[in-house]
């Protein structure tokens, strides 16, 4: 078992992160929430360019094949720039989709339309896709955006379409509740088959996080190195080298967990392993986001600022895809099952 | 590298086994007592017996060659069976260690097969009244004598010396020297002439320390390890194996947790949820220092300053947990037993081994990049 990324993976990160830069992620993030799409969706066809949704989609779909621990990889590098769009949306969905396309189900197969007519475009990065899985996932990202927008509520798969979005802290998060319509599959498998959709959603969105806070801790190791009060810079002051010490701490061990999930996919452990990830995920890039706010003073409070964008997004993202008390009570049910 | 966990289980299996039927059924005494001290070192005896007390030491010293893979499942397997505590090892973790980088083939030999048999318990002696922070203003001098040197003055909180055999830590050997350098490393008998030793009863009364005093305490030049002058440098590389992995692996950890666990499925009020997430967070967090492990293990490249990240974690962790233990034992968490000899172990796991003050200044310094400062 391989618990560091090899080569090629690290390339891979590295690929991405080179991309995003290059597409200038924060205005893209910022014309995204004014209602702006077209450079988020062309940032959408580059990453899909660069393999980020084809990992989600098995082979024989036209995919590369499900591969976690790439998928944990290029989501830390989406964390990293912020890039905006319903990316765990759509990795969640593709996931549904195969699911449902290995059983027999009522209304569809999964070799029928829906599987068959949608993974390939997710794998290509033509189909933008959102769905709901309530109550942990009660809205759509997104979903004005979406070519596709599905809610799975307990055995029923519809379609759906979005209604008026609500606003959110973070302005390019717009989350929509959803009308169902038509039902293209139901039965006991489409629970399962959400349930794997949404363990896969939260482990990428666990890997975005770590994203997240391992940006915020670099720009903010950068303010404090260069940021200059009572003649010397602000990060030779204890205290500021303290918080700046418990975010590295907190993300140092939740990147283990994070990989520890993506390798643990397709096994029984892989719900609690997600959940643990989740909530260690979580609590580091928040108390990053935290600490990159305090340390950057008033610069850090206002929405000029690009890591105000990130900051914003790990407070979001704290609770999207289950808080982690909701996790934490997961994972001692799953533990203490007798 | 990748870590083959599969190929590790027949050794698993095997240490399972001998532990299975080895364990004893009732804790030992505490090892910070006469009585514990003694019954934990005929304990390192058996292990040693199957050659399981230094796994990862070469086969001439009493080991058996074991991967770092097969050390931490070790160590998962000793912990999880509730295996005694060891008594050895501040020997075994941080003066061997030492030994494998500096030491001589004569001191080798000589040093570590007693020391992997529990025959010679060590202490380390580094601390000092006036140095403990700030460990490089200590004052206890070696001076040169003929073949060897005279050692005087105070050394303090000196774990396991109450009962130990021998110390070992740095003396000023050139007072004259930048405070960093004139430092020697020295080992000697804990009842040499000369040497007055005052256990110190910890925060719970059991001696689990004690205060040396050194008159004119004669070391042979073999006892010195590295060079004179060098000691500052030699003690720097034994931090890294105190604050890593070697002094604390995930197996205790993952142990404690599903220890605590089960103490929840057993006394928990389901309708506690603030205290069902902090055993939810100990468990996450032994499992992250366990996946923690493996990383670091498939690492080339060395952890150094890395290890004071290490080392906040474990000793923090170790704290919740057993804090979280008490509180959920409620009016009994007070009661001595095993949750309790841990928890007033682990009060003091933030300070030893350089206070996680230090380890934050060192983090934010030499891992972060953050401007050095006067401390």
């Amino acid at each position: 078992m391989r618990f560091i990324l090899d080569a090629e993976q690290k390339l891979f990160g590295e690929t991405l992160d080179k991309l995003l830069t290059e597409a200038g992620t924060p205005g893209v993030v910022r014309d995204w929430a004014a209602g702006t799409h077209e450079p988020g969706l062309a940032l959408w066809r580059s990453l899909a360019g660069a393999g980020v949704l084809a990992i989600a989609v098995p082979e024989h779909a036209g995919g590369a094949g499900l591969l976690p621990v790439e998928l944990v990889t290029a989501f830390h590098e989406l964390g990293r720039h912020g890039a905006p769009g319903p990316y765990v949306e759509t990795v969640a969905a593709a996931v549904l989709l195969d699911r449902l396309g290995d059983q027999p189900l009522t209304g569809v197969r999964g070799d029928g339309p829906l599987a068959a007519a949608w993974l390939p475009r997710i794998a290509e990065g033509t189909a933008v896709v959102s769905l709901t899985l309530p109550p942990a996932v009660p809205y759509a990202l997104d979903a004005d955006t979406a070519h596709l927008v599905l809610t799975a509520d307990r055995q029923v798969l519809h379609t759906a379409t979005p209604r008026e979005p609500y606003r959110s802290l973070d302005p390019a998060r717009r989350l929509f509740t959803v009308v169902p319509g038509d039902v293209p599959a139901s039965g006991p498998a489409v629970a399962v088959a959400a349930a794997e959709a949404y363990d896969m959603g939260v482990l990428v969105c666990a890997a975005q996080l770590v994203g997240i806070g391992r940006r915020l801790l670099e720009v903010t190791v950068e303010y404090a190195r260069t940021r200059r009060q009572f003649g010397r810079p602000i990060g030779e002051f204890q205290a500021v080298k303290h918080h700046l010490a418990n975010a590295l701490v907190g993300l140092e061990y939740a990147r283990p967990l994070v990989h520890g999930a993506a390798l643990a996919c397709g096994s029984p452990d892989f719900p609690r392993e997600v959940s643990a990830a989740k909530v260690a995920a979580s609590e580091a890039a928040y108390t990053a986001a935290k600490i990159a706010l305090q340390v950057h003073g008033a610069i850090g409070y206002t929405d000029e600022y690009d890591p105000t964008l990130l900051i914003r997004k790990a407070r979001t993202l704290h609770t999207a895809w289950g808080s982690p008390t909701t996790h934490r009570a997961r994972l001692i049910t799953t533990l203490t099952r007798i | 590298m990748d870590l083959d966990l599969s190929a590790v289980e027949p050794f698993r299996a095997e240490v399972r086994a001998w532990l299975r039927a080895h364990v004893p059924a009732t804790p030992l005494p505490s090892l910070e007592t006469e009585e514990g001290f003694a019954a934990h070192r005929a304990w390192e005896r058996e292990l040693h017996a199957a050659r399981l007390a230094v796994v990862s030491w070469p086969r001439e010293y009493g080991g058996r060659d074991a991967t770092p893979l097969e050390w931490l499942v070790f160590e998962e397997e000793y912990y999880a069976a509730g295996a005694p505590g060891r008594v050895g090892q501040n020997g075994i973790n941080l003066l061997a260690p030492t030994l494998f980088q500096h030491g001589t083939p004569e001191q080798l030999a000589r040093i570590l097969p007693p020391m992997a048999s529990g025959e010679v318990i060590w202490a380390q002696a580094w601390s000092e009244p006036g140095a403990g922070s700030d460990l490089a203003s200590l004052r206890a001098t070696a001076t040169r004598a003929d073949d060897g040197w005279l050692l005087n003055g105070q050394k303090t909180w000196s774990s396991r010396a109450a009962f130990a055999d021998r110390g070992f830590g740095p003396f000023r050997s050139d007072p004259q020297a930048e405070r960093h350098r004139g430092l020697t490393y020295l080992m000697f008998p804990l009842d040499a002439d000369g040497i007055t030793r005052r256990p110190i009863g910890r925060i719970d009364g059991k001696p689990a320390f004690a205060e040396l005093f050194f008159d004119d305490v004669f070391v042979p030049d073999r006892d010195v390890i590295g060079r004179p002058g060098e000691g500052w440098r030699v003690a720097m590389s034994t931090t890294g194996n105190e604050r890593g992995l070697t002094l604390r692996s995930p197996g205790r950890f993952l142990a404690a947790a599903d220890r605590l666990l089960e103490l929840w499925r057993a006394h928990g009020d389901p309708a506690d949820t603030a205290l069902r997430d902090r055993v939810a967070d100990a468990w996450i967090k032994a499992r992250a220092y366990r996946l923690k492990g493996f990383e670091t293990i498939s690492r080339t490249e060395d952890v150094g300053a890395e290890s004071s990240i290490n080392k906040i974690f474990w000793s923090e962790l170790d704290l919740a947990l057993h804090e979280t233990a008490l509180d959920l034992l409620g009016p009994d968490g007070e009661l001595a037993g095993e949750w309790l000899e841990g928890y007033v172990f682990s009060l003091a796991g933030p300070i030893y081994a350089g206070t996680n003050e230090i380890q934050r200044d060192l983090i934010a310094e030499r891992v972060l990049g953050l401007p050095r400062t006067g401390r």
